[in-house]
């Protein structure tokens, strides 16, 4: 009876996923099978295997994992420098609040910032270095890319410095080690959960992103997301965009076994 | 000060802001090849002493001496000390090898060189064939042991230990303390213990350090400081104490509880205000008329080894007595002792004037 009753409250649960999770997912693969004509074939799997979808692919995750490098060289040390605030939960309050914007709107401050005749320009030619093609340029995509994400990467490595035993570090030391030592030997090892963590967070949706492709790089930088969005709302080849979604799916799944596994390796 | 001197503290403060001072204005020495205890409560400033040692602080003022010379600024990795840490501080993502392996890999030892000494020194622990565990899989006493192994395997000159034992039940507690003690005479290394429990203390130091408020109350052997503490504050820390008011007659004999009893302190003035610490073991159950003091029992305990037993006397004065004979609750008991049971403590007398006033009438009860 018990066990009944408990499964009750379940349903919502069920149903939620049943419909937001599932449904899609298996809409997406059944689309996957159907070429521009709407015959059922395989085509859209082999054109996947074309040089201009790999290629495709490779500068998806050329890209992704240049954010996410950049991503952490700056969340690290923030996170880290946070941790030695005094006032350590306000800092981070600040640091969280830009997350809370409409990306859109971020998108559009920093075309401002950086367009032709934004504050970034301007400031080069005071410095006498003048004016630069800053928009929709590589460099700006991933800038853009990495203040987006930022907040995501710090909260993590934040929260694995903060809960770090101090007396770790000072066992280190003991033992004759450096800061610098102890930093690669304790520290960074000791907060890799956090750093995997903020990885996965940061360089997954990386790999799709779509809407700052256009807006910041100008259709400079085509990404998985990007063509996926030209399939579905452009050349209107719905099965070629599933196939892409099919993909970018497995990637991902692929990404969060690997990283998943190695965190439970370490923590026994 | 000696060539055996290792640590030297001179008018050592540390003070944190405009808080009150943690360390007070503390001096001391310690020898070479000891086994030194720093017992108080929490907050006397025992763990701050440690940690000025180990080099994660450095004194607000005073100096610091190792082996002779001024380390006041020498950070912790540079110094010829390590430490066992109260949680153990043992490394999380590395196993028992690679934890006691940390300090020699720092200092790029050979790897045949690294493997010899680790497996020594978990011999010396009694770990052996324990290398390839993970630190989840080791019980308290097991990671306690390997916490002393990654600090002897640095063959350091001075090793401290901050409350190592707090974590493990009484029986393993007291099998580590007669471990410690062996360890330390093989070692032959200098050890610094710092705890608050006394019987902890009087079990394994040469030499105990009693704290308190960020000062040296008193310092000796667990003998000295058992017998003849200094203060009411170590009397009653050290061991259960009856401590009253009392008035020194003359030398040789004490007033309290309205009568005058012979003792065996002398060398303060006449008629001087005192406190009488005596020992509840030392009190032994007569008959009324017999004891030294005529009690009446006010409730008892049985403690296993013996019973606690509360008296009081005509004056209100609480008496604890340890025996083992069983009294009746309610019941008029005498109290017996003998002369040397009484111990004299003049009131702030600090542990110099101490020493010398016993230094003093001890010659000259030799000579008479």
């Amino acid at each position: 009876m018990k066990a009944k009753s408990r499964n009750y409250y379940l349903i919502p649960y069920v149903l939620w996923i049943a419909l937001f999770v599932i449904t899609p997912i298996v809409l997406v693969v059944y689309y996957s099978f159907f070429n521009i004509e709407g015959d059922f074939s395989l085509e859209n799997y082999q054109k996947f295997f074309t040089p201009v979808y790999l290629k495709m692919t490779l500068s998806s995750f050329w890209y992704a994992l240049l954010i996410t490098f950049f991503t952490l060289l700056i969340a690290y040390p923030t996170a880290y420098l946070l941790t030695k605030t005094k006032h350590k939960q306000l800092w981070l309050l600040l640091i969280i609040v830009p997350s809370w914007i409409n990306l859109l709107l971020k998108a559009y401050a920093f075309i401002g910032i950086f367009g032709t005749y934004g504050a970034a320009n301007k400031f080069l030619e005071v410095m006498g270095v003048g004016g630069k093609q800053i928009l929709f340029t590589d460099f700006s995509f991933v800038f853009v890319s990495v203040y987006i994400f930022l907040p995501f990467m710090i909260l993590p490595i934040f929260n694995a410095l903060d809960e770090l035993n101090p007396s770790f570090i000072d066992a280190s030391k003991d033992l004759g080690a450096s800061s610098w030592r102890t930093f690669s030997r304790v520290v960074f090892p000791l907060t890799l959960d956090g750093v995997k963590s903020g990885c996965q967070i940061v360089f997954i949706p990386a790999l799709s992103l779509f809407m700052l492709t256009r807006l910041i790089a100008g259709n400079r930088v085509i990404t998985l997301g990007t063509a996926i969005e030209q399939h579905f709302l452009v050349t209107q080849d719905w099965g070629m965009g599933a196939t892409i979604a099919v993909f970018l799916i497995i990637f991902m799944v692929v990404i969060m076994l690997l990283t998943g596994r190695r965190k439970r390796g370490e923590m026994r | 000060m000696s060539d055996q001197t290792i640590i030297r503290f001179e008018n050592v403060t540390k003070q944190y802001d405009n808080d009150p001072a943690v360390l007070n204005d503390v001096s001391f020495e310690i020898e070479r090849g000891k086994f030194y205890t720093l017992l108080g409560p929490s907050g006397c400033g025992k763990t701050t002493i440690l940690r000025l040692i180990a080099g994660f602080i450095s004194p607000s003022k005073g100096d610091i001496y190792f082996n002779n010379k001024k380390v006041n600024e020498v950070p912790a990795n540079k110094r010829q000390v390590n430490t066992v840490f109260q949680d153990y501080a043992l490394f999380p993502h590395l196993n028992v090898f690679e934890n006691v392996a940390f300090g020699l890999r720092i200092k790029k030892l050979k790897s045949e060189i690294i493997n010899q000494k680790v497996i020594e020194a978990l011999k010396f622990v009694n770990l052996e064939g324990y290398e390839k565990r993970e630190i989840k899989e080791m019980s308290g006493g097991q990671r306690q042991r390997v916490a002393i192994a990654r600090a002897i395997v640095n063959e350091p000159e001075l090793i401290l230990l901050d409350e190592p034992l707090s974590a493990l039940d009484l029986k393993l507690r007291t099998e580590m303390q007669y471990e410690l003690r062996e360890l330390q005479r093989n070692l032959g290394i200098t050890f610094i213990f710092v705890t608050h429990d006394q019987e902890e203390a009087l079990a394994m130091s040469d030499e105990i350090f009693v704290l308190n408020n960020g000062k040296i109350e008193q310092s000796g052997t667990p003998n000295d400081i058992y017998d003849e503490p200094i203060n009411r504050f170590v009397a009653d820390f050290i061991g259960e104490s009856n401590i009253v008011e009392g008035v020194m007659v003359e030398d040789y004999v004490v007033r309290f509880t309205s009568k005058t009893f012979a003792c065996v302190d002398a060398g303060l003035n006449q008629n001087e205000t005192v406190e009488i610490v005596i020992r509840p073991e030392d009190l032994e159950i007569t008959s009324p008329d017999v004891g030294k003091l005529k009690v009446k029992v006010d409730s008892q305990l049985f403690r296993g080894v013996h019973y606690e037993i509360s008296c009081y006397d005509e004056d209100g004065n609480e008496w604890l007595v340890h025996s083992t004979k069983k009294a009746i609750v309610g019941s008029e008991i005498g109290l017996y002792f003998e002369p040397e049971d009484i111990h004299v403590m003049r009131l702030g007398e600090t542990e110099e004037e101490f020493d010398k006033r016993l230094e003093a009438y001890e010659e000259g009860s030799y000579e008479s």
